[in-house]
């Protein structure tokens, strides 16, 4: 019962629409940034390689090579800040996180396309 | 007006608030309470209500309690906390039933609860102290208390320690105040409140929440 009621405390601010992605996806990130009184949208492409937490608290990792560096972003899934993910390419992976791609440089990082975008149930890690 | 409810502490999550900002809070199910008694200055000396919070079933309470309830017309109840009124309310009537709507405009509130108990905790959890160095000698007393007194600081209390010296003992299982805290929403179909930050006392704990008396956002805005 109680739990329930946690749930219920935080459903308000969760999005009801949640993206669609998955671990190995290449993705671009939006992300509300204000500057001032002036609001843009930045944008952060690159493979996710980790989700993690549920409800609300659940986040995703987000790699890419900025000038032969590795650069990782971690985002609050339901932040009003992060205002899309738009999926560009599906991964093939089989594992959950994928940190050895940490470990690999160039051609290495490339994950197996999935063959077509194959239908995904809609939000099903989400409660 | 009357200020407090009676509540029961569900737990911790996190909300976002408009601008996006990440808010931990405790969730706290506040009432609704019941109305056991109205205290004034002609029959008690003091303007308060008796408030009841959770209904319990009556083989579970004691006749007193049953026939306490009565008269009010309503189920004995599991919580009972008085709450001092600064005037008579004469919208507030006994067996009346009371929610969440009075934090309507509030911006902070207090919580008053038992904290969780700790046991005989040393002094290093209990007070902070510092304890021992690791080493320079220092053997199995890496965590006691040292010395606590001397002919100088106890000078006036003749062979005696001082009345309050802070040594280990019992720890947290006592009634604890936390003030200020930011009230963030107030839910009123499931009866919540969204505290900002942690509460004394384990989840389940029955609280007391008031509005703060200190923070000058309640009267400024």
């Amino acid at each position: 019962m109680s739990q329930e009621l946690l749930k219920k405390a935080a459903q308000s601010s969760m999005k009801t629409d949640v993206p669609v992605f998955e671990v190995g996806d290449t993705v671009e990130v939006s992300v509300r940034i204000v500057e001032g009184d002036k609001e843009r949208v930045q944008i952060f492409g690159g493979v996710v390689i980790r989700r993690s937490g549920h409800g609300i608290s659940e986040t995703f990792t987000v790699r890419r090579i900025v000038n032969q560096q590795g650069v990782e972003r971690t985002f609050p899934l339901h932040s009003p800040k992060v205002s899309g993910v738009k999926v560009l390419r599906g991964g093939k992976t089989r594992r959950a996180k994928l940190y050895f791609l940490r470990d690999r440089v160039g051609k290495a990082t490339r994950l197996k396309q999935v063959a077509g975008q194959k239908k995904r149930p809609a939000a099903a890690s989400e409660e | 007006m009357l200020t407090a409810l009676l509540g029961k502490k569900i737990g911790m999550t996190q909300v976002y608030d408009g601008d996006g900002v990440l808010h931990p809070v405790t969730v706290v199910q506040a009432g609704p309470c019941k109305v056991l008694q109205i205290k004034t200055v002609e029959t008690d000396g003091y303007d308060a209500v008796q408030l009841g919070f959770e209904d319990i079933k009556a083989h579970r309470a004691t006749k007193p309690l049953i026939g306490h309830a009565r008269k009010a017309g309503v189920k004995p109840q599991k919580f009972i906390r008085e709450v001092r009124l600064g005037a008579p309310d004469e919208e507030l009537a006994s067996g009346q039933s009371v929610a969440v709507e009075i934090f309507d405009d509030i911006q902070h509130v207090d919580v008053i609860a038992t904290s969780k108990g700790k046991g005989f905790a040393g002094v290093m959890k209990r007070y902070n102290f510092g304890g021992q160095t690791a080493s320079h000698g220092v053997e199995r007393k890496h965590r006691s208390i040292g010395s606590i007194a001397s002919h100088g600081t106890n000078a006036g209390t003749g062979p005696k320690l001082k009345k309050g010296k802070r040594m280990c003992g019992h720890m947290g299982m006592e009634r604890t105040t936390s003030r200020n805290h930011r009230l963030i929403a107030v839910d009123k179909e499931n009866n919540l409140l969204l505290i900002k930050g942690p509460v004394p006392g384990p989840n389940g704990t029955l609280v007391q929440v008031r509005v703060s008396r200190t923070a000058k956002a309640n009267t400024a805005k």
